[in-house]
């Protein structure tokens, strides 16, 4: 590696030379300084701070250190909102997500091509669709006296989001966000070569011999990856803001929530920013599980 | 063990190609059965469909007394050895070759057994601790044949069995490989595009073309009595000549022609290749050129003439309509 440092003309190995590098690097930088290092260590200072949206203390923020995080933990609604954010991830992306995703990758590899393409067009849409629309439509689905399921099911006066929120929401988010493990699944089983889950069938494995003995330990990989990327995104999903808007009663009211309405509703700017450090601090520590599982696969 | 017996049997692709073509074909017990011909002939089609992992559209496939045209491939009770062995990686030589056991819920200590039985015949004793990854190709090809023979089934099934292993471990892979068929009287069945290959190996060999079989018979006949200018051209190391007479094609090998007084044909030396201990010349015969096989050390000057004969039983007429073999 050593031929690759810079000698003492200052060219590396492309020959650009290290100051027209940084010189073509550095719009980017100054962009992700202004737009995303800046906010992201100006709410770590907010954190420590009583700032508010109005009154004194948006004038004349005072430093008030680890208060913040302090009380949040003993905030009854942030723990609410920390378990309901878990329930939400378990059950929306780990299990659902995953299972679902694979399972339609799973059995459309033997189903005919329309078909396949059809299903995977149908649930394609579901994921590339603006959240604002899709919310919208959800609604004109799950609302009380009008909505769709309640006419189907023959109960109008059924309010699914009132009367079942998280419910509501974990089914939600299941169908708007497998195709992302669909897709995921679908080209890493095609890396599973097709002798092996020929002499599965041939030695009569089940389907789920098949999965557990052949397909699993070829896609651990992608299945670690996968539900990495999704807790982290189902984690910091703001959309049940759109469906519910934490309600009723905070029945549904999921970290990304209740942060915005602690910042935006109540207008505690530092005690929303504290929440917010510990939720990534909450996505690093899931994150550096995962990372460690998939270091043991190597 | 059982014999293999095929009835009308078609396998048509969904996209209309008729890879097997109403073929009947009786395999017998315990016999080592070559499918010999080019690729896309069909043959391989025809080992997946007596697999069951391409379904039949037309006719039966009976193993001994029990037709299993429609059964599961899992229920078939046949054994198969892919062209690239598919072990699971992820598993031990010991864990693989107790595969079929494991699905079927057989105690841990029996398979601990048997993949212990099955290795030791198959000279895999040291390596059962191994990953696949760890194994020579030669070693990884003997661990498939063991999970395939710990299987237990009433008949054996290898894809391109030896293409996989370099020249010189091939011979040795076939000689081991027809030592185990004769030791263990398995019904086996292989597919391969190697003439010399299917003449070593098989107690008799169908040639395939088109899906459909142009001969049937041993090593010696189809070698010997090539029942079509297709099989003719087919088999042998060296191609066999053939030279329209009339309303005949005279068909004679290479290995059988040699230099006399007076003969079948005449020309000059135009080219001489070396086969080791023989050596091919190439005779130019006016429109026709005609090979002959001379051993070492015997090879004649270029552009000398030469006249080459037969023995009259080893020159074969084929029809020049149909190619099909006439006396």
């Amino acid at each position: 590696m050593a031929s690759s440092v810079p000698d003492s003309s200052g060219l590396d190995s492309s020959g650009l030379g290290v100051r027209r590098a940084v010189g073509f690097v550095a719009p980017a930088l100054v962009l992700i300084g202004i737009f995303l290092v800046f906010p992201a260590l100006w709410t770590l200072y907010i954190g420590i701070t009583n700032y508010q949206l109005t009154g004194p203390a948006a004038a004349n923020p005072r430093v008030v250190g680890l208060d913040n995080v302090l009380e949040a933990v003993q905030d009854p609604l942030f723990t609410n909102s920390v378990w309901l954010t878990a329930l939400f991830v378990l059950f929306s992306a780990v299990i659902g997500q995953n299972v679902l995703g694979f399972a339609l990758a799973w059995l459309l590899r033997s189903a005919s091509q329309w078909l396949r393409r059809t299903v995977e067009g149908l649930v394609l849409l579901s994921w590339i669709l603006p959240s604002t629309v899709v919310a919208f439509l959800w609604f004109a689905v799950l609302s009380r006296d009008t909505g769709t399921l309640g006419l189907l099911l023959g109960s109008p006066e059924t309010s699914w989001l009132v009367q079942y929120p998280m419910i509501s929401l974990i089914i939600f988010n299941i169908w708007r966000g497998t195709a992302f493990s669909m897709l995921l699944y679908t080209s890493a089983l095609a890396a599973v070569p097709p002798s092996q889950l020929e002499t599965a069938r041939l030695v009569g494995a089940s389907g789920w011999q098949t999965v557990r003995d052949v397909v699993f330990p070829h896609i651990r990989g992608h299945v670690l990856t996968n539900t990495l990327l999704i807790s982290l995104w189902t984690a910091n999903d703001f959309t049940p803001f759109l469906l519910t808007s934490g309600g009723p009663n905070h029945q549904s009211e999921v970290l990304p929530v209740l942060i915005y309405r602690q910042a935006l509703e109540s207008g505690q700017l530092g005690y929303a920013s504290a929440m917010s450090l510990l939720l990534l601090i909450g996505n690093l520590a899931v994150a550096l599980v995962y990372l460690r599982l998939l270091r043991r696969r190597a | 063990m059982a014999g293999i017996t095929i009835a009308g049997l078609s396998t048509v692709y969904p996209n209309g190609v008729r890879a097997v073509d109403s073929l009947d074909v009786e395999i017998f017990d315990g016999e080592l059965f070559a499918l010999l011909g080019p690729s896309g002939c069909g043959k391989t089609t025809l080992l997946r469909t007596i697999a069951g992992l391409e379904g039949a559209s037309e006719g039966a496939v009976s193993i001994g007394p029990r037709e299993v045209t429609r059964l599961q491939p899992g229920d078939r009770r046949v054994a198969m050895v892919f062209q690239d062995y598919a072990l699971f990686p992820h598993m031990t030589v010991a864990e693989n070759i107790a595969y079929p056991l494991r699905v079927r819920g057989v105690a841990k200590s029996v398979q601990q057994e048997t993949a212990v039985r099955t290795a030791g015949g198959l000279s895999l004793g040291a390596l059962l601790d191994r990953r696949p990854g760890q194994l020579s190709g030669g070693q990884q090809q003997r661990a498939a044949l063991a999970r395939a023979v710990a299987a237990s089934a009433e008949v054996l099934l290898l894809d391109e069995p030896l293409s996989n292993l370099d020249a010189r471990l091939r011979l040795e892979a076939r000689t081991f490989l027809k030592k185990l068929q004769r030791e263990l009287e398995l019904t086996t069945v292989f597919v391969t595009h190697d003439q010399a290959e299917a003449l070593a190996l098989a107690d008799r060999i169908a040639v395939m073309d088109a899906g459909r079989i142009r001969q049937l018979g041993t090593p010696r006949e189809v070698f010997q009595r090539p029942a079509d200018t297709f099989v003719a051209n087919f088999i042998g190391s060296t191609p066999m000549n053939l030279v329209p007479r009339g309303d005949v094609v005279v068909g004679v090998r290479p290995e059988y022609l040699t230099p006399a007084a007076s003969g079948l044909f005449t020309g000059t030396v135009s080219i001489v290749e070396n086969l080791g201990v023989t050596s091919l010349v190439t005779l130019d015969c006016g429109e026709d050129q005609i090979g002959y096989v001379v051993p070492e050390d015997d090879e004649p000057a270029i552009g000398t003439t030469v006249t080459v004969d037969a023995p009259p039983a080893r020159v074969l007429r084929y029809d020049k309509e149909t190619g099909l073999l006439v006396r």
